[in-house]
Parts: structure tokens; C-alpha cells; sequence
């Protein structure tokens, strides 16, 4: 529903000829585009934002695994911008935003970023530069896989991670950017409303990760005999700088420097706030102390609910989202996850996906046309049908990224293998992956 | 009363301590140590450039036993680090001539346990 947020900022003002010269005569740069200089700065602003959410999810991840294992967090978040950001150019871009085959996939039509150039798309973005809107989307195609690998950190094969994560990001994120986002997507036409990737980012990561655990199985010694974290403040580092990021991710899909871009950052922030605050008293009640990791794992959950609904609710409406986030997170990480016993090494089902669920409800629950016009009401606001409909793609979302990542994983195991041995998982995958070590014990 | 220092794989040590406790040897002390025995370890890349390490990380495990345990701890240490590589490591058995339990200000054979 990203292009929902259109209705602001018309009459749009031409952009300076700056460009207007033949410099790249290969693209159509050349001509006097319609853009919003003030939109266009925010956007480039938004995309950076986003991709240091990636490196910020790096140090999250790092500092909760063992000490023999921080490299290879941080390498395969990096190995994933490489890989998602080539693969968005050339392939990605086309099959999610591309123009529409039957409602499930974008055509060929955008290869290479054919035709994706300076003039604005009106169907997606209609006061910045095709590429900029291009770029910033080419960010959350690199974090959602990115989320994924806490799930099965400390234990998958390098190489085989590098196939899986350019498959999935081509067989499982492209398609559903697509029904989500792009026009003519089926649950787009549905009025499913996720202002900033509830369904396409969480709720997809969340389900693969979950199938991740299931399929790669526990790490040696789980439950039990694995260390604790081995840098706690290098986790809070990350989180901090995934705040900060998000409102890039949620401001920021507003699309535009506006009232509406405002409105996401307010609600934003105050539903992480308060899904922090949340599982800190949580923590307090039930484990005796407030936890450090608790905090953070509650804010982390807060800006995850509150990312579809971040356009479309109030921030009072945020408070409550951002409760239940904690609440809900709170539970399955500490009470179900343990009765069910998978791995899911950093809880990327716990907080994402559920998180993502709750977030994709709520905005059922909590949407209201006074926020945004272009969005619907929800059950609070005399629509009870909207929840209806935010379930339908919750469900979508979960059964095709679920079949679809068990499928790939499947083929890798039997072609590459995809799990270390265990030896090296014992040793870790810093050496035995990547042959470095993250700390010296000398100095 | 013996004095056992054991130096072994890294990736071993769960193993070790499995097996000392099925033999109800549950005090050991456990550290981090660098070492170089005949083998070359793993060698590390430092900016692309492969660097044979001289130092390999190991792990080195102290337990103070009377008589009767000596060959029980020697047994555990040895079923649960060895894997027949070079690079297992050794166990070193020393005489002990003292030991005090701050606490209770006990010593010799009832302090030790």
C-alpha cells in the first residue's frame, strides 16, 4: 500500500535542469523530471537509514552468539548486502515491482533496471526519481533474508548460506514484495493494508526462520550447555542503531517528506518505547530483575509490530501496539518456544514473526482514515471487516514462505549440504569458515 | 594426593567434562590458554594473506585428586579428547604436597574433595 500515501504533495514542482545534460546518455536523465527535491533528499535519506540497519542487525546477532561464531554473523550480513543488492539490480527490482503477471510476479520488463531511471513512476512513487525509490526498496530486500540467519547462526555452511540467500531472495521475497506492494499484487487488491513490510519483511522472515530452525536442527548442546551471549553491549549497540534505522524503514515509506512520514516516525517511536518499557516490567515481575537483553529484545519487538500499521495509527493507538508486542513476544520466547524445544538460535520467530502477526492484526484493529485517507478504518474504527482481511494475508505471506523455504533448503542439503560438520561446529565458524578469529587472547 | 594439568582441544573440553563427571569428578578448574605443541594448527587470513599461526588456542584443565581418582581423571581426560590427530594434547600428573579448604580452615585428603 506504499503508493496509498500519493495524495500529498500535489502540485509537484520540476526539478532544476542540473542533471540535464549528457552525461549518461544511457538513461533518460536527460530530460526535466517532475521530482520533489524535498521528497527526493528525504528518500535518499530513508535508504541510507535502512541499509545500517543491516550492519546494526550484525552486531545484534553478534553479540548474542558464542565468541568462536561473531565473524560469521557479520560476514554473512555483509555477504548479504553484496549478494540481495546485484541481485536486486539486475533480477529482483523486475520480478517484485515489475509490471504484473497474473497478480503473483513482476514481468522481465525491468532486467537490469531497464527503463528505471531518472523520471518518476507515478504508480509507486510519483514526486522522486524512479532509481531512488528503486534503491530504497533494494534495502529491505537486503534485511529481510538478513533477519533470517539468526535462526540458524552458529551452525550453517557458508557457501551453502550464500545459495540459499540469493534463492530466497528471488523464489520467496520477490514474489511476495510483489502480491504486497507492487500494482496488481493480489493481496494489494485484496486492501490489505502494511505501510512498511509487516507481511513482506517480518511475518516472511519470521516463517523461514522458523523453518530454518526446524530443518537444520538444534545446535550441539541446546537446550542447556550453550554459552551465554558473548557481548551483550555489542547487542544493544545493534539494537540502538536498528531504532535509529527504523525510522528510515517506517518514516521513510511514506515515500515523501510530509505530514505522513511524520506521523510513522511518531508512532514508530512511541510503540517501541513502549514495548520496551513493557518487557522490562515483564522481566521484573515474573524473572526478579529487568534484563538488559530483555529491554532490547521488547523494543526490537515494538518496532517490528508497529512497522505495518506505523502509517495508519495514531500514537496513543501505538501504545497499545507496542504492549502487546511485548506481551505477545514475551510469552513465545520465554514460556512456548521452551515447551516446543526448536532451535531458533536468536529468536527471529519470536520476535518477527510473532511480532509481525500481532503488528499485522493490530493495523486490522487499529487503523483509522483520520491518520491516513488513503489507508481504511479498522475494527476500532467501525470495520470489523479489515481484520479479516490482514489475517487472509498474514496467512498468504506464512504458507508460501514456509512451503517455499523448506523446499529450497531441502535441494541444498542434498546438493551442497547445508549444516557444518561437527567438529567445525564445535571449533566455530570463524576459523573453521572463514579462517579468522574475532577477538585475540593475546595482546 | 596428585596434581593433574591437562592441555587439550578446544572442542573437546564438553566432551572432557562429561566424562569426568560420569566418574563423579566434579571440581576442575578451566582456562583459555595459547600453546604450540608439533602440529600446525589453523591457520589464519589476515587480509587475504594466509598466516601460519605459531600459537593454537587450547584448553587447559587443572584438577587436584587423592590416590584413588589419579587414573579415574587420566581415563575421563583421555576417552573424551582424543580423536587421534595430531594435537590432542597431554596430561601431566604432579605430586601434591598441600591443600587447604579457606573456609573451614581443613586440609590434606579431606579438603580436597
Amino acid at each position: 500500500m506504499r503508493n496509498a500515501m500519493l495524495w500529498l504533495r500535489v502540485p509537484l514542482r520540476a526539478l532544476p535542469p542540473l542533471l540535464a545534460t549528457a552525461a549518461w546518455p544511457t538513461t533518460a536523465f536527460a530530460q526535466e523530471s517532475p521530482t520533489d527535491t524535498g521528497d527526493t533528499a528525504w528518500m535518499l535519506t530513508s535508504a541510507a537509514l535502512v541499509l545500517a540497519m543491516t550492519p546494526a542487525l550484525a552486531f545484534f546477532y553478534g553479540g548474542l552468539v558464542r565468541r568462536k561464531n561473531i565473524l560469521s554473523v557479520l560476514m554473512q550480513c555483509f555477504m548479504i548486502i553484496c549478494i540481495v543488492t546485484l541481485q536486486w539490480v539486475l533480477l529482483g527490482y523486475s520480478l517484485a515491482f515489475g509490471p504484473d503477471v497474473m497478480g503473483l510476479i513482476g514481468s522481465l520488463a525491468w532486467l537490469g533496471l531497464k527503463g528505471v531511471g531518472a523520471a518518476p513512476n507515478a504508480d509507486y512513487a510519483a514526486t522522486i526519481p524512479h532509481t531512488v525509490f528503486m534503491f530504497y526498496q533494494c534495502m529491505f530486500a537486503v534485511i529481510t533474508p538478513a533477519l533470517i540467519l539468526g535462526a540458524f547462526a552458529e551452525r550453517m555452511k557458508f557457501s551453502a548460506f550464500c545459495l540459499f540467500m540469493l534463492l530466497w531472495a528471488t523464489v520467496v521475497y520477490d514474489p511476495i514484495c510483489h502480491w504486497v506492494w507492487a500494482v496488481g499484487g493480489f493481496i494489494r487488491n485484496m486492501g490489505a493494508l502494511d505501510f512498511a513490510g509487516g507481511t513482506v519483511v517480518h511475518i516472511n522472515a519470521g516463517i523461514a526462520a522458523l523453518v530454518c530452525a526446524l530443518v537444520l536442527g538444534k545446535r550441539q548442546g541446546y537446550p542447556g550447555k550453550i554459552s551465554p551471549p558473548h557481548n551483550l553491549p555489542f547487542a544493544v549497540l545493534g539494537a540502538g542503531f536498528l531504532w535509529f534505522g527504523w525510522f528510515g524503514f517506517n518514516a521513510g515509506s511514506a515515500l515523501g517528506a510530509n505530514s505522513l512520514a511524520g506521523s510513522a516516525f511518531l508512532a514508530t517511536h512511541v510503540a517501541a518505547a513502549s514495548a520496551g518499557l513493557t518487557w522490562a516490567i515483564l522481566d521484573w515481575k515474573i524473572n526478579a530483575h529487568a534484563t538488559v537483553l530483555g529491554m532490547i529484545t521488547g523494543v526490537v519487538a515494538g518496532l517490528v509490530a508497529i512497522t505495518p500499521a506505523a502509517g495508519f495509527v495514531g500514537p496513543i493507538d501505538a501504545i497499545w501496539i507496542g504492549i502487546g508486542a511485548a506481551i505477545a513476544c514475551f510469552l513465545f520466547v520465554a514460556v512456548i518456544k521452551v515447551k516446543l524445544g526448536y532451535d531458533d538460535s536468536l529468536d527471529v520467530f519470536g520476535v518477527h514473526g510473532i511480532g509481525g502477526i500481532w503488528g499485522a492484526l493490530a493495523t486490522g484493529l487499529w487503523a483509522s482514515t483520520e491518520i491516513n485517507p488513503a489507508g481504511a478504518n479498522g475494527l476500532f474504527y467501525g470495520n470489523p471487516g479489515l481484520v479479516l482481511i490482514q489475517l487472509k494475508a498474514v496467512l498468504a505471506t506464512a504458507i508460501f514462505s514456509g512451503i517455499v523455504t523448506f523446499v529450497l533448503l531441502k535441494i541444498l542439503d542434498s546438493v551442497t549440504g547445508i549444516r557444518v560438520s561437527e567438529q567445525d561446529e564445535r571449533i566455530g565458524l570463524d576459523l573453521t569458515q572463514h579462517r579468522e578469529a574475532g577477538y585475540t587472547q593475546l595482546d | 594426593m596428585k596434581y593433574i594439568i591437562a592441555i587439550i582441544q578446544a572442542d573437546r573440553l564438553d566432551e572432557v567434562l562429561e566424562r569426568l563427571t560420569e566418574k563423579e569428578i566434579h571440581l576442575v578448574t578451566v582456562s583459555n590458554v595459547l600453546g604450540r605443541g608439533r602440529q600446525k594448527g589453523i591457520a589464519e587470513v589476515y587480509r587475504s594473506h594466509t598466516e601460519a599461526g605459531s600459537l593454537l588456542r587450547k584448553v587447559k584443565l587443572e584438577v587436584a585428586v587423592n590416590e584413588e581418582f589419579v587414573q579415574p581423571t587420566i581415563d575421563a581426560i583421555t576417552q573424551g579428547a582424543r580423536t587421534g590427530n595430531i594435537g590432542d594434547g597431554k596430561i601431566f600428573v604432579l605430586d601434591l604436597k598441600q591443600c587447604v579448604r579457606i573456609r573451614t580452615g581443613e586440609t590434606q585428603n579431606v579438603a580436597i574433595g
